[in-house]
């Protein structure tokens, strides 16, 4: 009887799962079992397990993003008073950038634009986001798709230098390249 | 200067003080003021300022007759209203108070050169409230000019010091004062501390209506003085909000991609002009109140920001680049007729119009100085109004008398008034913090 109920249960079990198979969308990728947490190398030693086991690691390549001496490192583009054209000085940083964009188009970053305090705050804020445009769009210019740009401006808002002398001023007007 | 009045006055939030070249300005002025003698039978006394130079109008007020404790000093804040509006001069009246109920003798006070004298009282009442009372006499014709009883609470007394302040401003001037009305301004206390702050006239009275670890910038008054829109990076990015002081309530009115900025009330308080980056580059849009029915202004490839409705409404006001640096332009509210305002120097920013539509102020850069200018639009005279060099943000007092305006001193953002005519400024200064973006409110009725 028990048995009997047993049987019962497997088959429609596996006219279930039948069923389940045959209404499984093709596009959806079947569910894979994480074998690799079932294959956690043990402690050497520690349980006394297999010793043998092999644990494959897969090396990564060091992102460029993370050198300091990659030109990459450098994320501020730097405008004259009441400018918002990219200098040839910083041509070079701006390649850099479309470079790493266009052969990583997972990545994206906000481009965020300031300005110096003097003049008006609302000017300044339209200058900003004037300066974050216009590396955006050298960076377009080079490839660099636009859904993996976006523009902020941030006018004089937030600096990063906090003086009042022309050095401070020439800090703060300045694009940077914000990766997310 | 300003670290001796701080010093002298730790327990003033705020202190306005007169520039003392101010003064100078007066004592040189050698033109006579004609003191107009209204004969009708709501007799006005009037200030007609004629000629290159202004006076002072020499006024006694006399300490207020006191009874109980009373919080606020309102002869004081009736005397420093009128001072600080520069038309004024007061006459020393001594220690002695006078109640609204003395006897005036007119001919010692005509001795003193007082043209006019206020006398009056303040009385705690039973039920803790205050009766404040006043007369303002005509010390030549000897006769009353004014007088009034004004019961409130501990709390409105200073408000009511403010509106005797404006009755006898009126009178003798024949303008509205704005001794009454209130201003917004931005202050920055730490890196991340911002507030946004209403205010008396005066300063004093300061009352934070916001306050966020990001920067608040814009603030602008309805019309009708209930709400102030203003932009807010409380969401990392700017973001124009309508909030309703009284209550509180807020709402974000424009939160479109890219930045959303300088927002303006239109006269009739249903919809605002922004600044918007949704399209490209910085331009001017309608939207209405509640955030709906958005559309375009202006279509330039240039920056189009800082709109500015005239007070009837016939124009917006704004600032553009579109012929190479910042100039000021306006056109119809629905964005025609573009015209071109401002044409001396290469920066001129920060529009804003008095409320009769003649004189504009703004922001010009000259020789590297940012300095508030007003601009006559009948005749074209342009007129710079300060001696400070970083000025921003200049908005009109009600009764276009005067401007109120940022600037920087020793490094530090403080608020500063200049009067239309150049001639009085004064400046306002907190004890702590960097003051930014003050904005005159309108008249409340």
């Amino acid at each position: 009887m028990n048995t009997n109920l047993i049987r019962l249960i497997s088959l429609a079990a596996a006219a279930l799962l039948v069923a389940g198979c045959a209404s499984t969308k093709l596009d959806e990728p079947a569910p894979i079992k994480d074998s690799s947490s079932a294959a956690q190398p043990a402690q050497p030693g520690a349980t006394g397990a297999d010793t043998r086991a092999v644990a494959p690691v897969v090396a990564q390549p060091s992102d460029p993003l993370n050198d300091p001496k990659s030109p990459l490192a450098k994320r501020s583009v730097y405008f004259d008073f009441d400018s918002f054209v990219v200098k040839p000085e910083f041509q070079s940083l701006v390649e850099a950038h479309s470079k790493y964009l266009t052969s990583n188009k997972g990545r994206r970053i906000v481009i965020e634009g300031n300005a110096d305090e003097r003049g008006s705050r609302e000017y300044n804020l339209a200058l900003g986001q004037k300066r974050a445009d216009a590396v955006k769009s050298r960076l377009q210019l080079l490839g660099v798709a636009d859904s993996q740009m976006e523009t902020v401006s941030f006018g004089e808002e937030k600096p990063r230098a906090s003086g009042h002398d022309e050095a401070a001023w020439a800090e703060n007007r300045r694009a940077d390249l914000n990766y997310k | 200067m300003r670290n001796d009045v701080r010093a002298a006055r730790p327990f003033t939030p705020w202190a306005f003080y007169n520039f003392m070249d101010m003064l100078k300005l007066f004592h040189r002025a050698a033109a006579f003021v004609v003191l107009a003698w209204c004969s009708m039978a709501a007799a006005q006394l009037r200030v007609e300022i004629t000629g290159v130079g202004s006076n002072q109008f020499p006024i006694a007020i006399a300490n207020f007759q006191r009874d109980g404790d009373v919080p606020q000093p309102v002869d004081a804040i009736v005397r420093a209203d009128l001072q600080r509006s520069g038309l004024f001069r007061m006459v020393d009246t001594g220690a002695t108070a006078l109640s609204e109920t003395a006897a005036v003798n007119f001919a010692d006070w005509r001795t003193r050169n007082a043209d006019a004298l206020v006398v009056g009282s303040v009385f705690r009442l039973a039920d803790g409230r205050f009766d404040l009372r006043f007369r303002l006499y005509d010390v030549v014709k000897q006769a009353q000019l004014d007088g009034l009883s004004f019961v409130s609470t501990a709390a409105e007394l200073r408000l009511n010091a403010h509106r005797i302040a404006d009755r006898i401003y009126e009178k003798i001037t024949g303008e509205k004062g704005v001794f009454a009305t209130r201003i917004a301004y931005v202050v920055q206390l730490a890196k991340n501390s911002f507030e946004l702050h209403i205010a008396d006239a005066d300063g004093a009275n300061a009352q934070p209506a916001l306050r966020s670890r990001e920067p608040i910038m814009s603030p602008s008054w309805s019309a009708d003085g209930s709400r102030l829109a203003y932009v807010s990076f409380e969401s990392g990015k700017p973001v124009v909000y309508a909030h309703t002081i009284a209550t509180g309530e807020r709402r974000a009115v424009a939160n479109f991609r890219g930045s959303n900025s300088a927002p303006a009330w239109a006269p009739d308080g249903k919809s605002l002009a922004v600044v918007l980056t949704r399209d490209g580059i910085s331009q001017i849009y309608a939207i209405n109140a509640d955030g709906s029915g958005v559309r375009r202004l202006t279509n330039s490839n240039a920056i189009d920001t800082e709109p500015a409705f005239s007070a009837d409404g016939k124009f917006i006001y704004f600032t553009s680049d579109r012929g190479g640096g910042p100039q000021i332009y306006r056109m119809s509210p629905d964005g025609a007729n573009v015209q071109r305002v401002t044409f001396s120097g290469d920066y001129n920013v920060s529009p804003r119009l008095s409320s009769d539509g003649r004189l504009l102020a703004y922001v010009g850069r000259r020789d590297g100085k940012f300095q508030v200018h007003s601009l006559d639009l009948a005749t074209s005279q342009e007129l710079v109004l300060t001696d400070t060099v970083m000025d921003e943000s200049p908005s009109f007092a009600p009764n276009g008398r005067m401007l109120l305006y940022a600037t920087e001193v020793n490094g530090r953002g403080i608020l500063a008034t200049a009067s239309t005519d150049a001639r009085v400024r004064t400046r306002l200064s907190g004890p702590s913090g960097d003051v930014r973006e003050p904005t005159w409110g309108p008249f409340i009725k």
